[in-house]
Formats: structure tokens, C-alpha cells, sequence
């Protein structure tokens, strides 16, 4: 099957693997990357080739989120693989890495196999599935590391929690290392965060809210570099919220352990203050941490401590939310909101602009082992057309996932995606939505 | 004193001591203040909120509170009704937000709400069109506690400026303890918190308070030592050993009370649990114990409450 043959011209390409960052066209044939540069077309475009006039917007490759809930199976009144993908590709999301904390939990080779069947058939940008690392999330048992992985699961994670015990972890550990899977943690100690709502700290105490601290997120990743140092392992933890947690990652790199770690918009766009009188839109996990450690955050993206920004987007219906704090769910949606709020750290000179592209692109494609997050010949297709610097307001209105629980409605920012490519296809186009 | 106009009382709701100005925590008991007297009288009843409609929604058990704001309500004039929610809806799955919508369309004028979660009276208060007042929520606040506490003081001596007030117990889970602290801190006196270290929150010095963890230092030289309830099933190893080790080291004593000064004021919020918190002794100390003042003083303090939220309601009525 030949597709029709794509030009799109005048754009900034900006490719973060390899630096470049340059006016170009690119030419798209069989929703593949045929070819891109500064000079091609520098005569003009041959007939017999679609030509999509890109001047002063950016081009470059979709992003990818490392960590979502998609609501299915199981959760679709919050969230289906139609609408998360829709959210997914007008935030310029073009690969979708879904978290197995579903019901049920993604734990057999079967389902991995039937979520896959259906994003592939329903979903308009990319999923890939993550597959649990033990049976049922119950933290107990190990589920079948290499079937799974042969199946086509991604990576491997119990979702929202850590594994709690550290002889399971070790073994895991060491047993995914056979099959160089990717394991996914989300550090947090569970008994010191146990019955935890936010952040300890002056304002959970004056709140009267039981908090979490910032410990109990420290020790989990202080013991798992520890176990990844025994095993040999490999360990990505899914996001990280504290000072302390980004300066272990950073001793864990000069040591050579093989670890990474991402951080999520809402953790570096805002602090605990924002949940001011008991805001539950603000109510996330990892909890949104003091001023101090959502600077290190920055400081960490910047330095490339964290390697992955991720949505951590976690659809919460209104009745989840419209509860008093400490009985509201957890979560923030994300895949449509994670670029902008990006973007934040690139236009207050915080982060180099290819480097913080390379957190949503080529760093996730790195570690999961992704044919995508790079402009390069013969890769899918898989494209964002970025007006980097337009100004906008995030409005509930445009949210196309399922649930509205974001905190950052009427939040101006800078940078709107304009089109986004699957494969050559038109995933989403800003003209179209109006 | 200067009497501050109540018209000066800018808030709709009680919702907490927090976010209270001094003037505005005097004006609150120099009401209360009149309210006492009225209350001494035989014929205790006022036609102040003749009309207006007080429910009283209580998500948590409570006899003494329920009991004082229905007093207050009754004595103003108004009709209250009170709502034990563990009878009603909620056990059918109604949320909150539901049973406040449901009771507002019922038109009260008043709702003193209870809740067990931190936040829940505010999350109410934002979906009614009524004074909201906060008779308790999780480990927030009790504002009329503290009111009625300073009241208490007050009117014992003469100030509230000043005083080094200590208090003790189950701070971490006492919204009596914020309430207080704010109100003491806004009125210039000295907070102490004395409660071993499991029992006191995080970061509660940026409250402007000393922390102690032994009873005679804590007490030293305390104009007021203020008891709070700990909590019979947070004594059983998960925050103190026992009930016996923790009356040993932080249960008020004569002993211990030594070292307060010679006339120092005893509180509690009650229910007491005697003998652990408290001895029974000292409790029962006619010359500083002032618990059951702290219950007449509870009324009071309700009433002056009532009195001031609903006044530009009885404004509006227009010249009654």
C-alpha cells in the first residue's frame, strides 16, 4: 500500500537526539519519515507531493508519555481509549504508555494481548500496555515477566504502588534483568504515606490533613538503587516529587546504576499551596510537594537527572472529587496539559528547549526501546506541529478526556499544538477543532 | 473596652478561628459576655431569631456540643432541628454535597455542621445559601470551643494577653488544639503544647508555639493548663505504649501542677477520660477547675455566634 506523499515545509525541525534544531522540510511517504533537512525542497517541492506550508510553527516528534491510566478495561465511565486518545493528540501525545492498574488489573498474557487488540483498533495515536509486575498489584507474587514481555507488554508495574516488600522487589529485579524488561516504580514506602492525603508539611498540619512525607518517597528510592545496585536490575521510577529523591538519582548515576526517572507537569507546575482550602483537583499522588522540591524538580529536568516528563494522567469522575479531601481519589488528567506546562520551563529560561523535547521524545523512546521519538528515516511518522510561542488559557471546554478533574483550568500558557501525525495521518488538527 | 459594632463581623460563616481578626474574636465574646447574664435569668428566652431556622447536622456523634447549639438555638427563638446523619441519608450513599443541596433547598438560615473529615464543613458551606457555623470538622478546627474557651479565661482573668497557656494531650488529631492556638495566638497570649512526640503534628512550631515533650517543663509557671481527650484507641501501642504509661508521664496531677503557677486555671474540653488524661481530683478541684464553666460558657458563645451571623438576616427583615 503506497500513501500519498506529504511535504511540510518552512518548519523549525527540531530533533532532540540529535541536537538539531534548524528550518527545514520533510517528506513523508508511507506514513513513514522519507526524508527532512534544511535543504531539501530548498528548490521548491516537485509536483505530485502534498505540500503543508509549516512556517514559524516547530516540528518535531510526537511525544510520548510514559505513564497514563486509560480507564479500560474496567473504568470506561472514567476514561476509554477513544478519549484518552483524542486528549492524547490534541496535547501532541502520539505513543501512549497505559498503566495496568485497571479492572482487571493487566496481569495475563491474554489481556495484554486484548487492551493492545482494541487501542490498536479504537485509539487514535499510539498505546503501548504496560503489564503488572505482580499478580493482581497484590505486591505477593511475580506475574510471568517474559510471556508477558513476549506479548508485547512494555514495561512492568503495580500502577499507583510501590512493591512493598524488598526480597519480591529484589527477585523481580533480578529476574526481569534476563529478559532486559523495563520495571516501573512508583516510590513510595506504603506505611509511611498509609492514610496520607498531601504533603506533609505546615500546610497539611494547619489543614488538619494526615500527610504524606517526603521520607517515605526518599527511603523507597533510597532502598530500590540499593536492590538495582545487588541485582544488576534495571529501574525506572515513574515519578519522582522531592529534593531528596532527585539528589539519590543524581549519586545513583555517578555510581553507574542503571535507573531513570520521570516527574509529572502538575509536580513542577505548582507546589502544596495550591490546594489553598482543601482543592481536591489538587489532590495527586505523588502529592504536590514544598516550593524547594519543586525547584530541584526544574533543576533535575534541567541538569538531566529526571530523564522523562509524564503526564501521570488519572481520570477522576466528579463524584470522586466533589468529596470532602481526605475521602476524594487521587489524580490529575495530563495527556492534553503536559506540553504547555512544559513548555512553562522552556519559556522562563529554566530548560533548553530540545531538552526538555528529549523528556517526552527520544529519553522514553531510549528506555522502553521505542521505534519513535526521533526524526529519522524510515520511522513512523510520528509528528507534532508546535506553535511554541502563541499564548493561550487551558480551558475545561477543550478537555476531550472523559473527566475534567485538572487543576489547571483558566491557567495561561504559552505554545498550542497545531497538528498532530500518526503515522502520517492526521491524529488532530488545530484548524478542524475551531 | 471598646465595643466593636457587629455589623463590623465581615464573614458569613464561622468556618474557623482562623482568618478572625482580634477585634473581631473581642466583638464575638463581648457578646457572649451579655449573652451569660441573660442566660442566669430564669426567664432565658429571646425573640431574636424569632423565624429564622437552625439545623443542627451532625455527621459525627455528639451529645454536648449538639446539646449547647440546640440551647442557644432554642433560647434565641429560633426552631432547631437537629439531624444525626448517621440515621439519614448518608448511610444510603448520599454524599455530602448531596445532603447539603437537599437541606438548603429546605431554606434554613443557620447549619452548625459536623463532620469527620478536615475541610468538610468549608466544602459544605460553599454549596449553601445559609450561615454556615463549624461545630467540628476532623482535625481542623472547633472554633466555639476556643470561643468558649477564651470566654472562660476572660471573665476568670480579666485577659487573655499575656497568659502562658499550656496544653497537653492529643494534639495531632485535635482540631480543639488549632482552634486554640490560633485564637490564643491572635489575642497575644504564650502557647505551650505539651504531648509526647507521636501526638504532636509536624511543623506545629511554625505556629508560633513552644513544644515540649516533658509535663514539668511544660507547666512551668502556666497561667492555664488546658487538658485535651485522648482518645482511648490511639493509647493501645500505635501512639503511646499504654493508658498506664501515659497517665504516668503526661496525666495531670497535683504533682505535676505543682509547677504551674499557684492559681493556675485547669480546662478540658470533655468528655474527660478520668484517670488517664486527668486525675480525678484535680478535675474535680472547685478552686481552678473550670470545666463546667467551660460548658456554661459554651452556650453563651453559641448564642453570641447565632446572634451576629444572623444579623444581617434580621437587618434585611427590616426593623422588627
Amino acid at each position: 500500500m503506497s500513501g500519498p506523499r506529504q511535504a511540510i515545509v518552512g518548519a523549525r525541525l527540531l530533533d532532540p537526539a540529535s541536537g538539531l534544531d534548524a528550518v527545514g522540510a520533510l517528506l513523508i511517504e508511507d506514513g513513514r519519515i522519507a526524508d527532512f533537512g534544511p535543504r531539501l525542497f530548498a528548490d521548491g517541492v516537485p509536483s505530485g507531493i502534498e505540500v503543508h506550508d509549516a512556517a514559524g510553527l516547530a516540528l518535531a516528534p510526537g511525544l510520548i508519555d510514559m505513564h497514563a491510566f486509560l480507564g479500560e478495561p474496567g473504568r470506561e465511565h472514567k476514561e476509554t481509549l477513544v478519549t484518552a486518545g483524542e486528549a492524547a493528540a490534541a496535547g501532541g501525545v502520539t505513543t501512549i504508555v497505559a498503566t495496568p492498574n485497571t479492572d482487571p488489573v493487566i496481569d495475563d498474557v491474554a489481556l495484554v494481548e486484548f487492551v493492545q487488540r482494541r487501542a490498536d483498533e479504537t485509539c487514535p495515536v499510539r498505546v503501548r500496555q504496560m503489564a503488572a509486575l505482580t499478580r493482581g498489584l497484590k505486591g505477593q507474587e511475580m506475574t510471568e515477566i517474559g510471556l508477558l514481555r513476549a506479548a508485547g507488554a512494555i514495561a512492568f508495574t503495580d500502577g499507583d504502588r510501590a512493591v512493598a516488600e524488598a526480597r519480591l522487589m529484589r527477585r523481580v529485579l533480578a529476574y526481569a534483568s534476563a529478559f532486559d524488561a523495563t520495571l516501573v516504580q512508583v516510590p513510595e514506602e506504603p506505611s509511611l504515606a498509609r492514610d496520607g492525603v498531601m504533603n506533609e508539611g505546615e500546610m497539611s498540619m494547619r489543614l488538619g490533613l494526615s500527610g504524606i512525607p517526603a521520607m517515605a518517597e526518599t527511603i523507597m528510592v533510597e532502598r530500590d538503587l540499593r536492590l538495582v545496585e545487588l541485582t544488576g536490575g534495571r529501574l525506572h521510577f515513574s515519578h519522582v516529587s522531592t529534593a531528596a529523591a532527585v539528589a539519590a538519582l543524581g549519586a545513583a548515576r555517578a555510581r553507574g546504576l542503571r535507573v531513570s526517572a520521570g516527574a509529572a507537569p502538575h509536580s513542577f507546575a505548582l507546589n502544596e499551596t495550591a490546594i489553598g482550602e482543601y482543592r481536591t483537583y489538587c489532590k495527586v499522588n505523588p502529592p504536590l510537594r514544598a516550593e524547594a522540591d519543586r525547584l530541584a524538580l526544574v533543576a533535575g529536568i534541567a541538569d538531566g537527572t529526571i530523564d522523562v516528563i509524564s503526564s501521570g494522567h488519572r481520570p477522576q469522575d466528579q463524584e470522586s472529587k466533589r468529596l470532602p479531601f481526605a475521602q476524594a481519589s487521587f489524580g490529575i488528567i495530563g495527556l492534553q496539559t503536559m506540553l504547555p506546562l512544559a513548555l512553562e520551563l522552556h519559556h522562563n529560561g529554566s530548560v533548553p528547549l530540545l531538552r526538555l523535547l528529549a523528556c517526552m521524545t527520544s529519553r522514553p523512546a531510549e528506555l522502553l526501546g521505542l521505534d519513535a521519538g526521533r526524526l529519522l528515516v524510515g520511522r513512523p511518522a510520528d509528528l507534532v506541529l508546535i506553535d511554541l510561542d502563541r499564548p493561550w488559557i487551558i480551558s475545561e471546554r477543550e478537555f476531550r478526556s472523559k473527566t475534567k478533574n485538572s487543576p489547571f483550568d483558566g491557567r495561561p500558557v504559552q505554545g498550542r499544538v497545531i497538528r498532530t501525525l500518526v503515522g502520517g495521518q492526521i491524529a488532530y488538527d488545530r484548524k478542524r477543532d475551531g | 473596652m471598646t465595643v466593636v459594632p457587629a455589623s463590623h463581623f465581615q464573614h458569613r460563616h464561622l468556618l474557623g478561628i482562623e482568618g478572625l481578626s482580634p477585634p473581631e474574636i473581642t466583638l464575638l465574646l463581648d457578646h457572649a459576655e451579655a449573652c451569660v447574664e441573660q442566660n442566669r435569668r430564669v426567664d432565658k428566652k429571646q425573640s431574636l431569631l424569632r423565624g429564622l431556622t437552625q439545623i443542627n447536622l451532625f455527621f459525627e456523634d455528639s451529645t454536648r456540643t449538639r446539646t449547647s447549639f440546640e440551647l442557644a438555638g432554642k433560647r434565641l427563638g429560633a426552631d432547631v432541628i437537629n439531624m444525626s446523619v448517621s440515621t439519614s441519608a448518608v448511610k444510603k450513599g448520599e454524599t455530602l454535597i448531596d445532603t447539603a443541596m437537599t437541606l438548603n433547598a429546605m431554606r434554613p438560615d443557620v447549619l452548625v455542621v459536623r463532620h469527620g473529615a478536615s475541610g468538610a464543613v468549608q466544602l459544605l458551606a460553599q454549596k449553601v445559601d445559609c450561615a454556615v457555623i463549624n461545630a467540628g470538622d476532623g482535625a481542623h478546627e472547633h472554633p466555639t470551643q476556643a470561643l468558649l474557651d477564651a470566654l472562660t479565661i476572660r471573665r476568670r482573668l480579666g485577659r487573655l494577653g499575656g497568659l502562658v497557656v499550656a496544653i497537653c494531650g492529643d494534639i495531632l488529631h485535635s482540631r480543639v488544639a488549632r482552634s486554640n492556638i490560633c485564637l490564643l495566638n491572635a489575642m497575644g497570649a504564650q502557647v505551650r503544647l505539651i504531648a509526647p512526640p507521636t501526638l504532636i503534628p509536624s511543623f506545629v512550631e511554625r505556629l508560633g508555639v513552644e513544644v515540649h515533650h516533658d509535663m514539668r517543663s511544660g507547666l512551668k509557671d502556666a497561667d492555664i493548663v488546658m487538658m485535651l481527650r485522648l482518645q482511648l484507641e490511639r493509647m493501645q501501642g500505635a501512639f503511646v505504649p499504654s493508658t498506664r504509661e501515659y497517665f504516668h508521664f503526661y496525666g495531670l496531677d497535683y504533682d505535676k501542677l505543682s509547677v504551674a503557677k499557684p492559681d493556675a486555671l485547669i480546662m478540658h474540653p470533655g468528655p474527660m477520660n478520668r484517670g488517664i488524661e486527668i486525675d480525678s481530683e484535680v478535675a474535680d478541684d472547685i478552686h481552678r477547675s473550670v470545666i463546667r464553666e467551660q460548658v456554661e460558657m459554651g452556650v453563651a458563645v453559641r448564642m453570641a455566634v447565632l446572634e451576629i451571623l444572623t444579623g444581617r438576616l434580621r437587618n434585611d427583615r427590616g426593623g422588627e
